[in-house]
């Protein structure tokens, strides 16, 4: 799916990237917890996320995630934006829960970016 | 008689960059320039994310812990070699501090998605070599390298 399809599949609104919608999306992941997101997200995926901070930017920039959607209506910092301008990395926010989020993208084809944690370690 | 590997090896790019204990103004600011300067470097993605990543985890714990602290980025033909260097408190317990789920963390770092006694055991998994050594009241010293395959980093 682009990011486009995703947009309007989550009546999202797009704070950060208009430029970036083009973007395919495959996969993707949710957690709230960062570490985690360091530890399991892949390269490329879609980060869905309930925070707002600034080190959600940092880390998905570590981690060269595709696009963040903020779930349950939340909406960032203006620092939190300006640092998603600056590493061009696309912030979207959506009032679905993360629940319909995941559930709403899994249903069109996006799958996690790992099924299990014991499948493999997020290397690459 | 035992011979360092490492040393023997010239290094292409060595840098130190200071990072600012008990704020997260900046938090997360080296590991991205760090990472860019990796990709400029022609370093596979692999060796670049988990460079970028061990970092990130070593900078959170500077800005969560310490008073001050650097990142000592040094970059070898066969290896990325990051250090992070800080002056605090110490670790009392570093087995306990390596455990998974075990956090000395206050509610400020938990509100920014860490603190769930992951850094460290993230920064070991993603290095190829880990170490790290404390002094209490003094600071802690973490050394990880990533190792650069060319076979397989196609570089």
């Amino acid at each position: 799916m682009t990011l486009r399809e995703i947009k309007e599949l989550l009546d999202a609104e797009v704070l950060v990237g208009y430029d970036q919608l083009d973007k395919e999306i495959k996969t993707a992941f949710g957690a709230d917890l960062m570490s985690d997101v360091l530890a399991f997200a892949k390269a490329g995926s879609l980060l869905l996320t309930g925070l707002t901070n600034p080190q959600v930017i940092r880390t998905s920039d570590v981690l060269d995630i595709a696009a963040i959607i903020m779930v349950r209506g939340k909406r960032p910092s203006p620092e939190t934006l300006r640092l998603a301008e600056e590493l061009l990395i696309p912030v979207l926010t959506t009032k679905y829960i993360l629940f319909e989020t995941a559930g709403k993208l899994y249903a069109k084809g996006i799958v996690g970016c790992m099924e299990r944690v014991d499948d493999e370690r997020a290397f690459s | 008689m035992t011979t360092n590997v490492l040393s023997h090896e010239t290094a292409i790019y060595e840098n130190s960059f200071p990072v600012e204990g008990g704020t997260y103004e900046n938090a997360g600011h080296v590991s991205s320039q760090i990472k860019a300067l990796l990709k400029r470097m022609n370093i596979s993605k692999e060796v670049v994310r988990r460079a970028a990543l061990v970092t990130y985890e070593s900078e959170i714990n500077i800005c969560s812990y310490a008073r001050s602290g650097k990142i000592v980025l040094r970059v070898t033909p066969e290896h990325v070699t990051i250090e992070a260097i800080d002056e605090g408190q110490g670790i009392v317990d570093i087995e306990l501090a390596m455990q998974e789920g075990y956090s000395t963390a206050t509610d400020r770092i938990r509100e920014m998605g860490f603190g769930a006694g992951m850094g460290l055991c993230n920064i070991k998994n993603f290095s190829d070599f880990f170490r790290i050594t404390s002094e209490i009241g003094k600071g802690t010293h973490l050394k990880m390298v990533i190792r650069i395959d060319k076979d397989f980093d196609g570089i």
